[in-house]
């Protein structure tokens, strides 16, 4: 048994150590909110927060997350910033398919703990991790500025 | 649903209306649309009036709307229910949607099959839809007349609410009960355009909430107790059959529950059945198999390419889709010629393909995102040895469809294994099965010819173009084919819209062995930017502007003038780009819309870079136009991925592609901003998800002609 934190809670998890953190989310936990798009760090659909930095889960092995706090879609809208960005992406419909939104709100929030007011080509450098195949860049860019902007209001 | 009072109405209409209570005194009222296609005719009986319904009124005041279309976010599930609320007048806060089950009545009214595809949803549903919601209108206000012994014909509707006289008001929710035991009223008048309050507005998404915080549930997400994960081993090379397989290995990880060969009619490999995902991927690489690599082990892409080159150059025996005058006889003065050339592509949703299936000794159930319901439940019926009413479909969320989830291989794999393993079993396609699963865009090769007069007026243009087929195969040959042509094949070219005299268009059919699918847009997707771009190069024959030059050639097409005006205006065309850009146009219709792109480009680090995007959109009248907004948004990012990255090619009968490291898409940083204006129109609807697609990358050819002088005649565009 692995022992993890998830979301706040400590969970145990029977899994071999190199299952990649993504697959121990989705098929031991339930957790299907992470999504599986590519398996080898390319289109951000798993990302996940580790210690509150934006990771891809589908190529970290569940060992390596022990003793570190994991945070996924499903709880990042319990933070002030997490609970922004989902705001600003309901205001702007930024979602077609959703299938890698989960991923896009997960980048998007790291992004914005650590840069308030990013500008597009710091948008740029944090979001071309996410692919999003139905084309919403533009809204999650404006999605971005708005949450920007009435954060901590 | 409960106890069915049902009442026929004139059956020579072709939507049938039927009503009924339901369990817990609401009403229901269901649209029955007879099939018109042939396929349908031979598919599946008719039943008229099968126990299912559009609406659904509640005692609680909520309006459930069934959507028979999938949800692949081009909006149907904000869209659809739109136009039942316009005509009932519905309290949109008390909306609700549910996907329908696969059914005879959700047979989609074109195709004959219950399916997604041909941005067809609100142009084929944009009447019934209404018709079903001012019929509940219409029922519910006379249940308030009967109970408040007033003439209907006084009382009003409005937010989910029947108004009556000295401020009398009921909900729908009050009515229901009583609506459900009235008459179905013969003919209701439907709102005239002036009237809407939701058709025409900007309308929230009904799906965003739960696409934000991890909630909304997509075929991957499905689960069931003791479900099984198959991977699959399918053969590395184009129809390559397996001989024998050693299974020690794969057995040999933990959480691997069984292996089983795979023969189906559409994938041919091994699979490995686990108790999750990644025991079953550890086990499927670990599998040895022998493979017979059969008679495509030599297929290349670099022969694929010169046998097309050679058929549209000197090919004996084509298909005629076009024939204006006669180009042999014209004499012009200056002659254009050019070939073209796009590579096959693959879909790439980002949710790779999958299905969960229960195969028990009764029927069989399935939790899939499909565009295809009608021909998934007939398929899986076959597979399983069942009936197809003893199949039921639950249509999950799809991570993008754009024409791959209209195929039945994941489906058809899972039938298979359930049944075998006597399991619950979800098959699963990493992104590498994914890319390689054999379902692309053709590969085409276009061969152009233009005459010019002295004056540079056109007079004569032949298209020549050579592909595989989509329609022979895919089960809609009825619809999709006129005697020997595939009409796909040539979308974009046969319908050219200038006034040319002399017009040729033909294709040459070749099929090297890859299959060929419906990719968004489908035949539009290469072929406009074949016409397109080869309209631009006649225009610079004839030393004329590219915009002057189409809009000359279309007096008799004011719906493409208008967007190619529109587009040019907005973009500011005929004023100098910044420095280092410039800009491209191209027009297109496809299903039933009308759009106009501008692309401003540059080169950057050696690439082309598309800063700007103008997009002007007659798409008849609009439901919802933030929508149209995105979909057009949507369709020129994935035309753009394809005309600056996508291709998928052979080598020894393999795919070369795997994943997004050697299929690259567009990525944020490199999306350019787009503006969209859509025009004001009182047409018809037309379709939405698909129709922004075929014009953009001729736009970007064509500007990136205007920056270098260079053409670029293959895709993706190499600088």
């Amino acid at each position: 048994m692995i022992a993890l934190t998830v979301n706040g809670k400590a969970v145990q998890v029977n899994a071999s150590p190199d299952t990649p953190l993504l697959w121990v989310l989705r098929d031991n936990l339930n957790l299907t909110g992470t999504k599986f798009g590519c398996g080898i760090a390319q289109c951000g659909a798993c990302t996940v927060h580790i210690d509150g930095t934006a990771t891809r889960s589908c190529i970290i092995p569940v060992s390596s997350v022990v003793g570190k706090k994991i945070t996924t879609i499903e709880a990042v809208g319990a933070s002030k910033v997490g609970k922004t960005v989902q705001q600003a992406w309901i205001e702007l419909d930024v979602p077609q398919c959703g299938y890698c939104q989960s991923g896009q709100i997960m980048s998007a929030t790291a992004l914005l703990a650590k840069n308030s007011t990013p500008t597009d080509a710091d948008i740029d450098a944090g979001m071309s991790g996410n692919i999003c195949r139905c084309g919403t860049y533009n809204r999650i860019r404006a999605a971005i500025h708005r949450a920007a902007g009435t954060k901590g209001a | 649903m409960g106890n069915i009072l049902e009442t026929e109405i004139d059956e020579s209409r072709r939507t049938f209306l039927k009503v009924s209570a339901i369990a817990g005194g609401g009403l229901a009222i269901g649209v029955f649309l007879p099939a018109v296609s042939r396929f349908a005719e031979a598919a599946a009986p008719k039943q008229p009036f099968a126990p299912n319904a559009w609406i659904r009124i509640g005692t609680d005041n909520v309006v459930t709307v069934i959507v028979d279309k999938s949800e692949m976010g081009q909006g149907v599930y904000t869209s659809l229910p739109m136009l039942v609320a316009e005509e009932l007048d519905a309290d949109w806060s008390m909306l609700r949607i549910e996907p329908a089950p696969a059914a005879p009545e959700y047979k989609h009214p074109w195709f004959g099959v219950q399916a997604t595809g041909g941005s067809t949803s609100v142009r084929a549903m944009w009447q019934p839809l209404r018709q079903a919601g001012a019929t509940a209108r219409a029922m519910l206000i006379a249940a308030a007349a009967a109970n408040w012994k007033v003439d209907a014909a006084g009382l009003k509707t409005d937010n989910g609410m029947v108004i009556g006289p000295n401020g009398k008001k009921a909900t729908y929710g009050q009515l229901a009960a009583k609506a459900a035991t009235l008459p179905v009223p013969k003919d209701v008048k439907l709102k005239d355009a002036k009237e809407f309050k939701f058709i025409g507005k900007a309308t929230r998404r009904l799906d965003t909430p739960s696409k934000i915080n991890g909630t909304a549930k997509f075929g991957m997400d499905a689960k069931l107790p003791g479900l099984l994960t198959a991977v699959v081993a399918r053969s590395p090379v184009v129809g390559g059959k397996m001989v024998s397989f050693n299974a020690d290995k794969a057995m040999a990880i933990k959480g691997v529950k069984k292996v089983l060969p795979l023969k189906s009619p559409t994938s041919e490999g091994v699979a490995v059945l686990a108790e999750n995902f990644w025991a079953a991927k550890q086990g499927r690489d670990a599998l040895d198999i022998q493979w017979d690599d059969g008679a495509k082990a030599t297929l290349s892409t670099a022969g694929m390419r010169e046998a097309m080159m050679e058929l549209v150059r000197t090919g004996n025996d084509p298909v005629s889709a076009r024939k204006d005058g006669d180009v042999a006889a014209v004499k012009p003065a200056k002659t254009v010629e050019a070939v073209y050339e796009v590579p096959y592509l693959v879909h790439a949703p980002m949710e790779p393909m999958n299905c969960t299936a229960l195969v028990k000794p009764d029927g069989v159930e399935i939790w899939v995102g499909t565009q295809a319901q009608g021909p998934d439940q007939a398929i899986a019926a076959q597979v399983a040895g069942v009936k197809p009413e003893q199949v039921k479909i639950n249509t999950l969320l799809l991570g993008g469809g754009f024409g791959r989830r209209f195929a039945p291989d994941f489906l058809v794999e899972a039938v298979q294994l359930s049944k075998a393993a006597k399991a619950p079993v979800k098959v699963v396609y990493t992104r590498e099965d994914d890319t390689r699963g054999y379902y692309y865009r053709p590969m085409a090769v276009c061969k152009m010819t233009g005459g010019l007069d002295e004056k540079g007026n056109p007079l004569s243009l032949t298209a020549r173009t050579a592909c595989d087929s989509i329609a022979e195969g895919s089960g809609m040959e009825g619809d999709l084919m006129k005697d020997r042509l595939d009409t796909l094949s040539v979308e974009g070219l046969s319908n050219l819209p200038y006034a040319v005299p002399n017009v040729l268009v033909e294709w040459m059919k070749y099929s090297p062995g890859v299959r060929t699918w419906f990719w968004r847009s489908v035949g539009n997707s290469q072929n406009y930017f074949f016409a397109e771009s080869f309209i631009d190069e006649m225009a610079h024959a004839a030393g004329k502007d590219p915009l002057e030059f189409r809009r000359a050639l279309l007096a008799k097409n004011p719906r493409h003038k208008g967007v190619l005006e529109l587009a040019a205006e907005k973009a500011g065309w005929g004023t100098p780009p910044p420095a280092g850009r410039a800009r491209g146009i191209a027009v297109a219709e496809s299903f039933g819309s009308y759009i106009a792109e501008v692309a401003e480009v540059s080169i950057e680090d050696g690439k082309p870079r598309v800063h700007r995007v103008v997009v002007a959109a007659d798409v008849g009248l609009t439901v919802n136009p933030d929508t149209i907004a995105a979909q057009m948004e949507s369709a020129i990012v994935f035309g753009l991925s394809a005309a600056l990255y996508g291709k998928i090619t052979f080598k020894d009968g393999q795919v070369e592609q795997s994943n997004f490291n050697d299929y690259p898409v567009l990525r944020m940083n490199e999306m350019p901003k787009i503006d969209v204006h859509i025009v004001q129109s009182g047409e018809a609807p037309g379709g939405v998800g698909e129709p922004g697609t075929p014009p953009i990358a001729p736009a970007v050819a064509n500007a990136l002609f205007a920056l270098t002088g260079k053409r670029y005649r293959s895709l993706p565009i190499v600088v």
